[in-house]
């Protein structure tokens, strides 16, 4: 997968998880929790939907790697490269 | 009128028996909140869920009871949702359920310290604080901005006491006033460390306190058609012996040759059926047990089967305590004056807010859960019941002779009605029907042990999120560490342990 389609799905997770949020002036190079109103039930949800769309592991200890949109691709991009 | 006969011998769920299979992808053992949240979930990712309830109804400690036929219904505890169930019950059971959960207007206080009452949001809280209680704005928003920033990777060491003493010092009565609550939704104490009282109060007393509209028994109902919706297959009356260890791993379990010896009162006394499955063995890839994390360890499991480092660790863990509750049901006609009673109400005899006075078995502490005709509005003749909780050791009542139990739970009663006397005058009279319940009764209906009415201390949760690493395939849910106890901490913690075996099972 491409970056711009990772991204793509990881604002789709979002809006599932969180449909008040606006994504549109999302930036990507700040936190994820100064932005939107996330709690860890929320980076939860986020870790469960990437496993059950792209049937990838993200181990509790990697956890903080998605914290903002720019670590979560850099941290997605390498285990969605041949998916 | 339906049959009620189906809902008390698990009639409908034993129906599903016969299509019971020999392989499941995961047995959820105990319909508490949390194994049916685990359960609900994992279906709903596509596995294969078995859920096996001892007890002739779902809900472990959610639950809810009749007397005299069905003329009185008694909810054991469903006042004091926090606000985050709305959103929790949303996402991982329907739109529905999170849809009646409703907040109640009025939390009352009465104690030597102080009498008052609250919406019990973050605005009500400080602004009583500042003016009831006359402290620096300042320091009541910076109590708030440090509890809310505690996290369970926070400082394990400083207790709510050391906490308390640091913004309040020298104010037993802010102490009270912040503490009774939390003691009350978790039985946690001012020794506890105080991350989780951080978490848990800035989950329950932030955005006011709420409860499910229908009642509990509607509750259990939504979610049990959500659970058969999304594909769980229930058995209820099925008690699990043993867990299965095959290989080093958890491979499923063994259902007991008896079912439980449970009168069922609905039924006029008689026992529950048993289990159509009685003695027969089911496997599974991964199995959850949402039992108390020593009786999953030590009783269902066995220590055997683990090493010896993670029994250590497991025996080192404390369970909290257990509870006394009254329910008390008004004659047809009588009434509850809502402006006196409020929705809770925390009322204490005790000069000051201490442990051991909380615990005793000479009660001073008492929270009141009031339920008016609003509970229910879909029962037209709905009538007015108070129950009155409080915290209590299981060693205090364990091993009373029989003539000795009966006086102190008549006891138990008495105190109770002349304290409910204080604030509604006459109730004795007004009353239809008054029991009480001991932590005797909560280790019979639920197995906890100890009749554990709030899993345990912290250190439980460690221990319960070490199970699959001592035990592959062997998962443990429900209250645990003080911070996944309660409703929300419930429903949240099953959630947690599902993503962990959805894990497991990819």
């Amino acid at each position: 997968m491409e970056r711009l389609e990772i991204r793509e799905a990881i604002i789709d997770i979002l809006e599932s998880i969180n449909p008040d949020e606006e994504y549109d002036d999302l930036k990507d190079d700040v936190s994820f929790r100064q932005q939107l109103s996330m709690d860890s039930m929320d980076m939860l949800d986020i870790v469960l939907e990437l496993r059950k769309r792209f049937k990838i592991q993200i181990p509790e200890s990697d956890y903080p790697k998605l914290d903002s949109m720019n670590s979560t691709l850099d941290y997605l991009a390498p285990l969605l490269a041949d998916k | 009128m339906t049959d009620r006969t189906d809902e008390y011998t698990g009639a409908n769920d034993r129906a599903d028996a016969a299509a019971i299979q020999e392989h499941y992808d995961v047995i959820v053992i105990g319909s508490g909140l949390a194994g049916m949240t685990s359960a609900n979930l994992l279906a709903r990712s596509g596995h294969k869920v078995l859920l096996l309830e001892r007890h002739y109804k779902l809900g472990g400690l959610a639950t809810w009871f009749h007397r005299n036929g069905q003329t009185h219904i008694f909810d054991v505890s469903l006042h004091g949702f926090p606000v985050g169930m709305i959103k929790s019950c949303r996402r991982y059971w329907n739109a529905e359920v999170a849809n009646k959960i409703v907040q109640l207007g009025c939390i009352k206080f009465d104690n030597p310290q102080f009498t008052l009452s609250t919406t019990f949001d973050r605005a009500d809280f400080t602004r009583l604080l500042i003016e009831k209680f006359h402290l620096p704005p300042e320091t009541v928003s910076q109590f708030f901005d440090t509890a809310r920033n505690m996290t369970h990777y926070g400082d394990e060491k400083m207790t709510t006491r050391e906490l308390f003493d640091r913004f309040f010092p020298n104010r037993p009565d802010v102490v009270r006033l912040i503490m009774e609550p939390i003691t009350y939704a978790n039985g946690s104490t001012l020794e506890d460390p105080a991350l989780t009282y951080g978490i848990v109060f800035s989950n329950f007393m932030s955005k006011g306190c709420y409860t499910f509209q229908g009642g509990t028994d509607l509750f259990v109902k939504m979610l049990r058609e959500e659970m058969l919706k999304n594909g769980v297959t229930i058995l209820t009356n099925a008690p699990v012996e043993k867990i299965l260890v095959e290989n080093g791993r958890a491979a499923g379990v063994k259902i007991a040759e008896t079912g439980l010896d449970i009168p069922v009162p609905e039924l006029g006394g008689r026992r529950a059926n048993v289990c159509a499955l009685a003695g027969k063995t089911i496997h599974a890839k991964a199995v959850v047990s949402n039992a108390n994390l020593l009786g999953t360890i030590f009783q269902l499991t066995g220590q055997e089967h683990f090493c010896a480092d993670f029994i250590d660790s497991a025996k080192a863990v404390r369970l909290n305590n257990s509870s006394t509750q009254v329910y008390m049901a008004l004659a047809e006609g009588e009434t509850l004056d809502e402006e006196v009673c409020g929705d809770l109400l925390f009322t204490s005899v005790a000069p000051e807010f201490k442990t051991d006075l909380l615990l005793s078995k000479n009660i001073t502490s008492r929270t009141f859960s009031f339920y008016y005709p609003k509970t229910r509005p879909q029962i037209a003749e709905a009538r007015y019941y108070a129950v009155a909780s409080a915290n209590a050791r299981y060693e205090d009542w364990a091993d009373l002779p029989a003539e000795e139990y009966q006086a102190a739970k008549k006891d138990l009663i008495e105190t109770t009605l002349d304290t409910f006397e204080k604030y509604q005058p006459g109730i004795r009279r007004k009353l239809a029907f008054v029991e009480a319940a001991t932590p005797r009764t909560f280790r019979a209906y639920t197995d906890h042990w100890a009749g554990a009415s709030f899993g345990t201390k912290y250190e439980g949760l460690a221990v319960s999120r070490a199970l699959p690493n001592a035990l592959p395939g062997l998962f443990h849910t429900g209250s645990v560490g003080i911070i996944m106890s309660g409703w929300l901490g419930a429903v949240n913690y099953g959630v947690i342990v599902a993503n962990d075996v959805d894990a497991f099972l990819l």
